[in-house]
């Protein structure tokens, strides 16, 4: 009660008391020339290049150095003319786009770095030799580690994609959060964080266990991607398949069309192009492991067409092999740059699909 | 074409929740029957109980008994999916097929059962179709496009079309026209007039104004109390309905008097 009493009487309201005259507020303020920005940013860029060459700091503290300089120097001038809320709005616009610099940095790099020094390997020939050779003075290639790297990763998807999207459907428009369907959602996160050397192991324990020790194929590798694909395509497939609304479905029902039909040509339809994007995203983060592979398909100089026979070479495989000797790393620097564009090409098939089948809105 | 609905003693069931209590009633073919009643009462759930649509929602029951045509509906050996064949459904919010154009979309009912049929066939259906929903003289020049980018109002008359096409028995409206502008309604208010010579209409809406413009019979649902099962207060014609219903709380919801 006393509490009561006291909580009522903190609130310094008393009714009755007209409110305070309103005064109007101006709605132009003060504000920093356009080029402010400009201004400091090149004030940032000098203090850089100062410490760098004449100071003789190392490349990335001037770096780190002009930076902090912009950082501080604009919202402090903008404080000094324009207020608190306009500095807090230039400094937080500054720091998201350092952010984004400092993330940029290391991919532009490593493409620069592939492209530049990948170039120089990649010609007519080393793109149609493989490394077996039959005559002397024949160039080194990588065509058998290309159609490696083509007919394990076309395996594992074809592996993988049945059942994941098949696992998806289940679990999105048969399982509704029952049992079987919770415990299939908590096996496929366990299964997206298993390090691809596990799987690695496992395809090879399963082909020892079936075809006797030592063996070595590429549909071995397959299986070992596909493990770690699945969960990959399942997720992706999940996601898309809730974002059907269910007018939809139910606009399907009420036309006495069965709950397989509506699957089939009303829902997977309306989401085929989100599908198609993370079977691909799912591919191109499969096609660049190597230790499974290393492992389970092995690395060969000769051109294997046959996943069910023989070693396989595929790109990371090559990659590493050339890199561990000294006179064929710019041979590594080539093939990665081979494996850079493959996932590329990937990618931009993937959206050209995605955006064929989108549904039209007819604007 | 066009069948009577008997509904005697209906309990609708979500899980353990009795949310529509103790319903009788006889809605007459060739006629339009609308029910009214304030939010949750059950109105919906009432309608989508006539061609078993609300077993899509998880753990949905009905007691009772539901006789289309001398067949009831929950009999053991009933196929829901035919049933939804005969008994056909408009929704609240219009939801064309965005895959589809205009003309898949009406004929969805047939393509997405795989029926195959001549060309001319399916024009002749998609024509017709499109003249009874009143949207052909707007989009025959425009059959190919995608049913999306047709405006509110003639996407549903869309759905209306599509709906017909596959030549129910019965068409169960959801509020038709609530998502709809006042031009809209209107053009679909006439259309349901123009259906009900071939079709039995049953249209759940919140407008008394629509229930008293189009339907023959109105049905007023209410709840007891707030958690209670909704349950039908009162079925009569609608013109008695409106001038001198039998039960005080329909005169009380119908003026405006209510809660």
């Amino acid at each position: 009660m006393t509490d009561l009493s006291k909580a009522m009487s903190n609130t310094p309201e008393t009714p009755g008391t007209p409110p305070p005259s309103r005064t109007s507020v101006p709605l132009t303020a003060a504000s920093l020339p356009s080029v402010a920005q400009l201004i400091v940013g090149v004030i940032g860029l000098a203090v850089g290049i100062f410490c760098w060459l004449i100071l003789g700091w190392p490349l990335i503290g001037s770096a780190v150095v002009g930076g902090l300089v912009y950082l501080v120097g604009l919202p402090a001038w903008s404080l000094a003319v324009e207020g608190k809320r306009a500095a807090t709005d230039r400094m937080m616009t500054g720091l998201i786009w350092t952010t984004f610099v400092v993330a940029m940095v290391p991919l532009v790099s490593l493409v620069y770095t592939v492209i530049d020094k990948g170039r120089r390997a990649i010609s007519g020939d080393f793109l149609t030799y493989s490394l077996f050779k039959t005559a002397l003075g024949q160039p080194d290639g990588i065509y058998h580690a290309i159609m490696g790297t083509l007919i394990i990763t076309l395996g594992a998807a074809v592996i993988s994609i049945p059942i994941g999207v098949l696992a998806a459907i289940h679990l999105v428009e048969y399982g509704k959060g029952n049992r079987l369907s919770r415990v299939v959602t908590f096996l496929v996160d366990v299964m997206t964080g298993i390090p691809s050397i596990v799987a690695g192991l496992f395809a090879f324990a399963l082909f020892t266990l079936l075809f006797g020790p030592g063996f070595q194929g590429g549909i071995g590798g397959s299986v070992a991607l596909s493990l770690l694909m699945i969960p990959i395509v399942v997720r992706a497939t999940e996601e898309m398949l809730r974002l059907v609304p269910d007018d939809l479905r139910e606009a399907s029902y009420a036309l006495g069309t069965p709950k397989w039909r509506t699957i089939m040509r009303v829902v997977l339809p309306t989401t085929i192009g989100g599908i198609i994007t993370g079977i691909t995203l799912a591919v191109a983060r499969v096609i660049g492991e190597t230790a499974p592979l290393l492992l389970i398909a092995g690395l060969a100089d000769k051109t294997n067409t046959n996943p069910f026979s023989g070693a396989m070479s595929t790109l990371p495989v090559q990659i590493y092999s050339f890199n561990s000797q000294q006179d064929t790393i710019p041979l590594a620097w080539g093939a990665a740059l081979v494996l850079i564009v493959l996932v590329l090409v990937l990618n931009l098939a993937a959206r050209i699909i995605g955006k064929f089948f989108a549904p039209k809105t007819g604007h | 074409m066009a069948k009577s609905i008997d509904v005697s003693d209906l309990n609708i069931y979500y899980g353990d929740f009795l949310a529509v209590q103790g319903v009788n009633m006889t809605i007459k073919a060739r006629a339009v029957t609308a029910f009214i009643g304030p939010s949750g009462c059950g109105k919906s759930t009432f309608l989508r109980s006539l061609n078993r649509m609300h077993e899509v929602i998880p753990g949905a029951r009905v007691e009772g008994k539901v006789v289309v045509d001398g067949q009831s509906l929950y009999g053991p050996s009933v196929d829901p999916v035919a049933v939804r064949r005969q008994i056909g459904m408009v929704f609240q919010r219009p939801n064309p097929f965005p895959t589809m154009s205009i003309y898949d979309n009406v004929l969805a009912g047939n393509k997405l059962n795989a029926k195959r049929m001549k060309r001319a066939e399916a024009d002749a259906i998609v024509e017709k179709s499109l003249r009874s929903a009143n949207l052909w003289n707007e989009v025959k020049d425009r059959l190919g496009k995608p049913g999306m980018g047709l405006s509110g109002g003639q996407q549903q008359r869309l759905c209306i079309a599509r709906a017909i096409a596959v030549e129910p028995q019965v068409l169960l409206m959801d509020e038709p026209c609530s998502a709809l502008d006042p031009i809209s309604t209107s053009a679909i208010e006439d259309l349901i007039h123009e259906l009900k010579t071939d079709y039995t209409i049953v249209i759940v809406t919140h407008n008394m104004q629509q229930a008293a413009r189009v339907s023959d019979e109105t049905g007023f649902f209410n709840l007891k109390a707030t958690g209670e099962p909704g349950h039908l207060v009162e079925f009569n014609p609608t013109k008695k309905m409106f001038s001198n219903p039998d039960e005080p709380s329909t005169e009380a919801y119908i003026s405006g008097r209510f809660g």
